[in-house]
């Protein structure tokens, strides 16, 4: 299976990559932008019984290392039958 | 008196603090490979500067697992004096040990720099030898050590008093330009509520001889070595 994890900065956490691809973005005349933010892409290959077995394993790795809750929010999916990308 | 200076794949401050202690403090010096879990029965543990494993993922992220930080913790624990700085810092928050984070500098760019901190507590181990309210000079090199915090958290810090070091000018006036990387209160080390566990983002080991320009950082070096033989390590 493969899990595709998303991690986001917090709303309350200030971006500045994010404020400065935005700067970027408006400098190339993209002014329709009105929020950038910035995270990761991380893909996690790893054998499970079930595909909800494999949502809890992936939600504690996210828990203990993959985001750090004091700055991140993160979300994934599980394709069971998902290749790398 | 014995410091011990954690040695991680990627650390570089290691060496610097290593001569302080050693050659300018002359105190017993021991390197802890981060592999080894051994303390080697150091009164004070130093955490350095660097880009312990790449930084990978965070900083300070996958330091936090090495068999030398189960110690550390148990050492925290049992009030040993630990104490983290510039990606030491970083290492102490991703382990829990101290609130809070480090993000990227609100500027994007690796500061380094010299910056002026106010000393707001003067009763912990790392600090005896300040002045109350005095303003030391110690440089920054860093490009994350913008510090974050909920604000549950911050107004804990607060009233707590557990922020130590504030950026400031000169006169030791808390202002937005004399904050060099967006750091939320001018935050620039932080102690827990207990007292023995110290993180900053400026190098005292940078600053304790005249030569490399300042001096101030020794008086961090000699409060530690005054005190940690009197910390009870139960």
């Amino acid at each position: 299976m493969i899990a595709r994890i998303v991690v986001t900065p917090k709303p309350v956490v200030n971006d500045p990559q994010g404020i400065t691809v935005k700067q970027g973005l408006a400098i190339l005349g993209f002014s329709e932008v009105s929020d950038v933010r910035v995270g990761k892409y991380i893909e996690v290959s790893l054998e499970a019984s079930s595909e909800h077995d494999a949502r809890q394993r992936v939600d504690s790795m996210c828990k203990q290392l993959l985001a750090n809750h004091v700055i991140e929010d993160y979300h994934f999916e599980i394709e069971p039958d998902g290749r790398r990308r | 008196m014995k410091f011990g200076v954690v040695v991680f794949p990627g650390t570089w401050s290691d060496r610097d603090c290593g001569w302080v202690i050693d050659q300018v403090l002359g105190a017993e010096l021991h390197y802890l490979w981060h592999k080894d879990a051994d303390l080697k029965g150091c009164d004070c543990v130093i955490l350095p500067g660097g880009f312990a494993y790449g930084d990978y993922l965070r900083t300070g992220a996958i330091a936090r697992f090495a068999p030398v930080m189960q110690k550390i913790e148990e050492f925290a624990d049992r009030g040993g004096l630990v104490w983290g700085i510039c990606n030491g810092f970083q290492i102490l928050c991703e382990a829990g040990l101290l609130p809070g984070a480090l993000i990227r500098n609100a500027s994007l760019e690796y500061r380094c720099q010299w910056t002026n901190l106010v000393v707001e507590r003067t009763d912990l181990p790392f600090t005896s030898k300040c002045t109350e309210r005095e303003v030391i000079r110690v440089p920054i090199s860093h490009g994350e050590g913008n510090y974050f915090a909920d604000p549950a958290t911050l107004s804990r810090l607060e009233q707590r008093g557990q922020v130590v070091f504030r950026y400031c000018d000169d006169t030791g006036r808390v202002t937005n330009t004399s904050n060099p990387n967006g750091s939320m209160h001018n935050i620039a080390g932080i102690v827990n509520a207990r007292g023995n566990v110290l993180g900053m983002m400026p190098h005292p080991e940078r600053c304790s001889e005249a030569e490399l320009g300042g001096t101030d950082g020794l008086k961090l070096f000699r409060s530690v070595a005054e005190n940690a033989m009197k910390v009870l390590v139960s």
